[in-house]
């Protein structure tokens, strides 16, 4: 029987880590499913789908080779997989500013109160390590209308912070 | 009437390239009306292209007129041999496709655009259309030439201050 298994990868970043970790997983049989890598502060990080036969502890005899050779910590979860139910965004948010502890809470917690459903987030520090700035970029779903996000952001908006709203339509052609 | 069965990727079809339409009678309409049906049918298309049916010929239906938000239009389209004669600015949008069940993308279109076609009585016309339309015009269009959105996607990420800060070069 085959199963979906989760898979978080974690380590110091160098070139060649989703080469060599999709190898071995080819190798051993495995099929590979939705992903996502990104860099974070410096560190390799993925989470990848993975289709195997075998049970969690099988998968992670066939991991631990590549994954200690390229120094990542490895953890597996066995999932309930659904694929080709995309769910599509109406929204997308915007923040950026000065960077202080709180923004994400302070914005995510009155968005979620308005209906929101985060689909994807990316959030980044740039700048200078004297003026850090913070930048996040929300996609999502607006359970309870735009209108209640766009209210919602503007209180939760605070000073030296700016966001804005945007509704995605998508084309389908 | 009749729906007819949308191609999808990866059926090779839909790389090849249509030829213009020679001639506006009657069988033609008698197509049009059926590609026209097929887009109702569809999952909430916005346009649809002949190739995308397995017609190789140069024809597009765009209706923008039931977006979610508003959005300026010209009410439904019907354009033969669609040509593109001035374009101007960019722009990022998520495009998906019913030739593409299922994954939607970033796209880089031109914002507005003149444009020239045949309508189904074989009489030229002649559009200025902008944003949305626009978009879904040269969406289309690319079918014509045996061309998916995927063929142009951008990052998902990293598109922050987007739109409206291209311009083209003179």
């Amino acid at each position: 029987m085959s199963h979906w298994y989760m898979l978080t990868l974690v380590g110091k970043d160098r070139p060649g880590i989703v080469a060599h970790v999709s190898a071995a997983l080819f190798d051993g049989g495995c099929n590979l499913g939705e992903a996502s890598m990104m860099r974070l502060g410096g560190n390799f990080t993925i989470m990848l789908m993975v289709q195997f036969d075998g049970s969690t502890r099988g998968l992670d005899n066939l991991l631990e080779p590549v994954a200690d050779s390229m120094g990542l910590h490895r953890h597996i979860d066995r999932i309930d997989a659904d694929l080709h139910h995309h769910q599509e965004p109406d929204v997308r948010i915007t923040v950026y500013g000065a960077d202080r502890a709180g923004i994400v809470s302070r914005i995510t917690g009155g968005l979620a109160e308005a209906g929101l459903h985060i689909l994807d987030m990316e959030t980044s520090v740039a700048g200078t390590e004297e003026k850090p700035i913070y930048i996040m970029q929300i996609e999502g779903h607006a359970t309870e209308g735009v209108e209640a996000l766009q209210s919602a952001l503007e209180i939760v908006v605070q000073d030296g912070v700016e966001a804005q709203l945007e509704t995605i339509e998508t084309l389908i052609g | 009437m009749a729906v007819l069965e949308i191609l999808t990727y990866p059926d090779e079809q839909l790389k090849q390239e249509s030829a213009p339409v020679e001639q506006v009678d009657d069988a033609l309409r008698s197509f049009i009306a059926d590609l026209e049906e097929t887009m109702d049918t569809g999952p909430g298309g916005v346009g649809i292209a002949a190739p995308q049916v397995g017609c190789f010929q140069r024809i597009i239906i765009v209706d923008c007129s039931k977006t979610r938000k508003p959005v300026p239009n010209h009410g439904r389209l019907f354009l033969i041999n669609p040509e593109i004669s001035d374009w101007e600015g960019m722009a990022v949008g998520r495009e998906g496709c019913m030739s593409v069940p299922d994954y939607t993308g970033n796209v880089i279109r031109a914002e507005s655009l003149t444009l020239k076609a045949l309508d189904i009585d074989g009489k030229e016309q002649e559009f200025h259309c902008q944003g949305f339309e626009a978009r879904a015009i040269q969406h289309e269009m690319d079918h014509l030439d045996g061309m998916l959105f995927l063929e142009r996607l951008v990052s998902r990420r990293n598109d922050l201050f987007k739109r409206k800060v291209y311009q083209k070069k003179k």
